[in-house]
């Protein structure tokens, strides 16, 4: 407790410049930052971006290095579009490292990530396979364009621990990433699931993992304004997803199946659907 | 001798409280789930973020950014809106069991007494009027620092409602006690002391103000000495209860504000500084404090700094 109350109250508004700017995807950017704190993040953890004048926006952490940070931004509305207009050597506002973790507990692990959600899962892969965990990988987006990650996602997994698809079949397999999941469920034994994306397919895997009785961490996305677990704006449940999140275990998402994949709340706090 | 098996129960305005310790509004306070977690926390009372007539989005991101010992805010009081928010105020009302208080805010006496009806109607033991809040215009402190203004809204709103109605009041004036007594005189049976604190915060690589809405209100512990001089000056000069309401982090913050007059005390930004359970933590505390004092109950500590 003590611990968490130095956190908040020294985790203060910073700025710092972009060191850097990749391209992933016509939609997705990644910026790697310089700020120590969020150097030392572990995977599963979000930071809150502020871009000056814009807003300030609650991200996932996708890579650590030394005392760099590197977060993935699809462009999806205002502050996300300012995001990608902004290059290397710009200011930008960090908070954080916020957030709890994936807890790394797994013997053979199976990550299901979608879109822009496989960036917390490629941070946690990483992080399993230095230390030796066993880990298969399955990802999905729309269209190959898409698909995030496939550098990173070669390096870490091997041919075989790796299927890709896509929902038009341009690449991997031509299904949502369910059909593959049921199937490895079905033949392989693991004992963690891993996932993160769209909500709709974190529910699904979820009820693939409660048929088949395997534990599963899902890292979840509200609505946030503070980050640090005062305003109420990301409730699921009786959960604050930034605070008590953004990683949820099997138990906490039974305690919340009413709104998982269903319902959020609003920016006026009124219950819309996800 | 000794400690009363009930001594950190309190009675206000007619609302029994199980301990002094009240979750202050804007903190969590959307959902009925979310004041549940806080009542089992081990808040004696709950009061909802303020609702108004008609639903708010708030203001853009950031609304809030850590300061030296506190939070300035500013989130532009988000609600959906009375009409939507009676599904909370009922849903609240079936499962939390400690008093279950309303913050209502409006833009006319009218619009006050309308939300306070209908809360009350869905459920709500008492309405907290927010003429406090510093940064969002013809509402809030606006109407808190002119005391005729006070003075008809509360009117109304009494007229309104069968329930208490507590007093927000807000640090933002030039003497509280005036604006306390204004209230009281209106018919108020609960004042709440004090609001946040105007202020600002910039960024100096950026040269900007962080807020979106550059002003904002700055809470937590930065605060508690002028929120602690608040409930002083007022408790020597009004009956009401208060309840105190400023940094409150601690036990000892707790038994600080009942030394100096509060009746009860609200806690909000320690809810993150801490957690939900921040509450179970002060009372503990503050029974701890009764019985090693050898006080019977917490109503024997009230006011005994004056």
């Amino acid at each position: 407790m003590k611990l968490l109350a130095l956190r908040t109250e020294l985790n203060t508004l910073r700025t710092t410049p972009i060191l850097s700017v990749a391209t992933e995807s016509p939609a997705v950017k990644t910026f790697t930052l310089k700020d120590k704190l969020c150097a030392k993040a572990k995977p599963g953890q979000f930071l809150m971006l502020w871009i000056p004048n814009v807003d300030e926006i609650p991200l996932s952490i996708m890579k650590t290095e030394g005392t760099e940070v590197s977060v993935s931004v699809k462009q999806v509305g205002l502050a996300t579009r300012h995001m990608h207009k902004m290059k290397k050597g710009e200011t930008i506002g960090v908070r954080g490292p916020f957030g709890n973790s994936f807890t790394q507990k797994s013997s053979k692990a199976l990550l299901v990530g979608g879109g822009t959600g496989t960036a917390p899962l490629i941070f946690l892969a990483k992080v399993l396979k230095a230390r030796k965990k066993r880990l298969a990988f399955v990802v999905g987006a729309k269209t190959k364009t898409e698909l995030l990650f496939m550098n990173d996602l070669n390096q870490i997994c091997s041919e075989q621990s790796l299927t890709t698809t896509t929902e038009d079949g341009t690449y991997g397999l031509h299904c949502f990433v369910t059909k593959p999941v049921a199937t490895l469920l079905a033949k392989q034994k693991f004992d963690m699931i891993y996932t993160c994306g769209p909500e709709l397919m974190v529910s699904k895997i979820f009820n693939l993992a409660e048929q088949h009785r395997i534990p599963l961490e899902a890292s979840l996305e509200r609505l946030m304004r503070c980050g640090i677990g005062l305003c109420g704006s990301c409730m699921i449940g009786k959960y604050r997803v930034c605070r008590d999140g953004p990683v949820f275990d099997s138990e906490q998402l039974r305690d919340v199946k009413d709104e998982l994949g269903i319902s959020k709340l609003g920016f006026d706090g009124t219950r819309i659907p996800v | 001798m000794g400690l009363k098996q009930d001594s950190l129960g309190i009675r206000i305005a007619g609302m029994d409280l199980r301990n002094p310790t009240v979750l202050a509004s804007g903190i969590l306070g959307y959902t009925a789930e979310s004041l549940r977690r806080v009542v089992e926390g081990g808040a004696g009372a709950v009061v909802t973020k303020s609702v108004g007539v008609s639903s708010r989005v708030g203001y853009e991101n950031p609304t809030v950014v850590q300061a030296s010992c506190g939070l300035i805010n500013a989130m532009g009081l988000p609600n959906a809106g009375i009409d939507k928010f009676v599904e909370e105020i009922s849903q609240a009302k079936a499962v939390v069991q400690s008093p279950l208080i309303v913050s209502v805010f409006g833009y006319s006496a009218d619009e006050y007494a309308l939300v306070a009806k209908k809360a009350v109607e869905a459920g709500a033991d008492a309405v907290e009027l927010n003429v406090s809040c510093p940064h969002v215009k013809n509402t809030g402190s606006e109407i808190g620092q002119n005391p005729k203004l006070l003075g008809e809204i509360v009117k109304k709103v009494k007229v309104s409602v069968q329930k208490p109605v507590i007093v927000k009041l807000s640090p933002n004036v030039t003497n509280i006690v005036g604006i306390g007594k204004a209230a009281v005189q209106a018919g108020a049976d609960v004042l709440t002391a004090i609001n946040t604190v105007k202020a600002l915060a910039i960024d100096t690589e950026a040269a900007l103000p962080i807020l979106s809405n550059v002003r904002g209100g700055l809470s937590g512990p930065a605060i508690k000495p002028v929120a602690l001089r608040c409930v002083y000056d007022l408790y020597e000069q009004v009956k009401t209860p208060i309840m105190g309401c400023g940094g409150i982090t601690t036990w000892r913050d707790a038994v600080e504000f009942l030394l100096a007059g509060a009746s009860a005390v609200q806690i909000g930004t320690a809810v993150a500084l801490k957690d939900p359970d921040v509450f179970h933590a002060v009372s503990r505390g503050v029974k701890t404090y009764l019985k090693k004092k050898g006080y019977e109950s917490i109503h024997e500590v009230i006011g005994v700094a004056h």
